[in-house]
């Protein structure tokens, strides 16, 4: 299925062209940067600050000897892992509410009730109860994922426009068929909304813990860095930080636009 | 007559309906034959709609029993289709014409190499042929009501029940789809139970007429309609017959919607 794509129209003075517009995006960053390296370099040599050349060559030193991808591997083991357990709890819980009236009324305090704890609150009771390690940070990135889930699903699920459901009971369809059929394809491209919010929050969540108590990671890289006054090196892990959260969003984004490309544009009008 | 169609396919034995202790249906009584097309006017708020859904088993009486065909209505049954009024809410977005088609086949449990051909088959009847790749957003309102003719059909539906299915299309398109809809109905010998507000449709339509008067919804009115068939748009309508009919109802309505102001 060709699927083509409409630029907006162009008022007279825009630029033209991919390169122009890449240009255009970049001319702040790049004019930020060399304003930091003056900036530093007027400065002297600092134990807080250091020039945008100095955290790139330190950025490269951290990638050759392998402790920053270590670092990488064990912060998004984590974020994935708690991602996983609690966006998936969350939409099985968000179904299950949008869909039984009943048992939205039954947990509906006990929702309000857990959700506003902040996440990082929870770091000293998950580490009294799973000690340093994967599993502390995991738990801790699956309470914070598993809210922006249920909520969203619950509400795409409830929302779904009640002639479908009446054509489902028409024909009969079975519970399932009735979920697979209508619910699920209906609600899908806003629970994926959710989802993507929920990845982003992961990764958030993830460094705070490591920042915050646990030994691995990114944030522990960070952390580290900062109190070994290598300001160069905490540069370079910020930058990286921020390459990994923008990398997992652009995937999230093209895989949203290669799943539900057609209902997107459905949704779009509402 | 065998003396299998011993009771009536539709019968409403005083169905009371209540929300909130509002009355919307009080006492209804009315029985719709095999093969009839019986066609249910009057004036908004009188619970004509209401009366199709429960027809369907879509809500409950609170009092009373729909009956289909002797046994009682418990529930939506899958050869009674319900064409919607909203046929935009009614149709999957994300499906195509051929996969809203495929929807009613799969609920049938209808054997996944035979679907393409039904489809084929029933898009052609409805006047949609070649349209199955097409998505409802890409089809005008009178295609899309079709679609949703062409998936009730799929049901192989013993009973058609119509909630004003033409009331949102312009008037062109709207005669176009009542003549099909009549020559659906004499090939499929369906029993066709249409709400309408437009009386000239009902007419046009119907082998009975029924007027209902609101608070509680009942009967006011019954038009037997003795027009001869094939119908046709401009000899029909300009016809003396069609004519006194269209006065007796205009009168009625006039009457219960003044009646309903008081």
């Amino acid at each position: 299925m060709g699927r083509r794509r409409f630029s907006p129209p162009r008022s007279y003075g825009e630029g033209n062209g991919a390169p122009m517009k890449a240009a255009k995006a970049l001319a702040l960053p790049v004019a930020l940067l060399i304003l930091a390296e003056i900036g530093a370099r007027l400065g002297g040599p600092s134990d807080s600050i250091a020039p945008p050349s100095a955290a790139a060559l330190a950025l490269v030193e951290a990638l050759g000897d392998g402790s920053l991808l270590e670092a990488t591997r064990d912060t998004l083991l984590s974020a994935f892992g708690g991602l996983a357990i609690g966006a998936g709890l969350g939409l099985v819980l968000g179904i299950l509410l949008g869909s039984l009236r009943t048992l939205d009324r039954l947990m509906e305090l006990t929702i309000e009730l857990l959700r506003p704890i902040p996440s990082v609150a929870v770091i000293p009771v998950a580490l009294v109860a799973l000690g340093f390690g994967y599993r502390l940070e995991i738990a801790i990135v699956s309470f914070a994922c598993l809210w922006p889930l249920l909520i969203l699903t619950r509400a795409a699920v409830s929302g779904v426009e009640p002639r479908l459901i009446e054509v489902a009971r028409a024909l009969r369809l079975s519970p399932w068929a009735r979920i697979v059929k209508i619910v699920a394809p209906a609600s899908l491209p806003r629970i994926f909304v959710a989802f993507r919010l929920a990845a982003g929050i992961s990764l958030i969540v993830a460094v705070t813990v490591e920042i915050a108590v646990n030994p691995i990671g990114l944030g522990y890289g960070v952390m580290t860095a900062g109190q070994a006054l290598r300001p160069a090196l905490m540069l370079a892990y910020l930058f990286w930080i921020g390459l990994v959260g923008y990398g997992l969003n652009a995937v999230l984004v093209l895989a949203q636009g290669r799943l539900f490309g057609r209902a997107a544009r459905l949704e779009a009008p509402r | 007559m065998r003396d299998v169609v011993r009771f009536p396919l539709i019968s409403f034995r005083e169905v009371d309906l209540a929300f909130d202790d509002h009355l919307v249906l009080g006492k209804l009584s009315f029985e719709i034959q095999r093969g009839e097309i019986v066609c249910v006017v009057g004036p908004s708020g009188c619970g004509k709609t209401t009366a199709l859904r429960v027809a369907a088993g879509l809500i409950a009486p609170t009092r009373g029993e729909v009956a289909f065909s002797g046994a009682p209505v418990r529930g939506p049954r899958r050869d009674v289709a319900i064409v919607f009024q909203d046929y935009s809410k009614a149709l999957l977005p994300w499906r195509t014409a051929g996969g809203n088609v495929s929807l009613a086949l799969e609920a049938m449990g209808t054997a996944r190499r035979e679907r393409a051909g039904r489809i084929a088959a029933l898009l052609a009847r409805v006047g949609l042929p070649g349209c199955a790749d097409k998505y409802p957003s890409q089809m005008s309102g009178g295609m899309q009501q079709r679609l949703q003719i062409a998936r009730c059909l799929a049901q192989e539906p013993a009973a058609l029940m119509m909630d004003e299915p033409f009331g949102a299309l312009d008037a062109m398109t709207r005669q176009g789809l009542q003549d099909e809809m009549l020559e659906i109905a004499a090939s499929s010998e369906a029993t066709i139970f249409f709400v309408t507000h437009d009386l000239e449709e009902a007419i046009y339509l119907g082998d009975r007429v029924i007027g209902m008067l609101p608070h509680p919804g009942r009967i006011g009115i019954e038009l037997k309609i003795d027009l001869p068939r094939p119908r046709d748009q401009v000899a029909t309508r300009e016809s003396a017959e069609f004519l006194r009919l269209r006065r007796a109802l205009y009168d009625f309505i006039h009457t219960a919607e003044k009646g309903g102001k008081t």
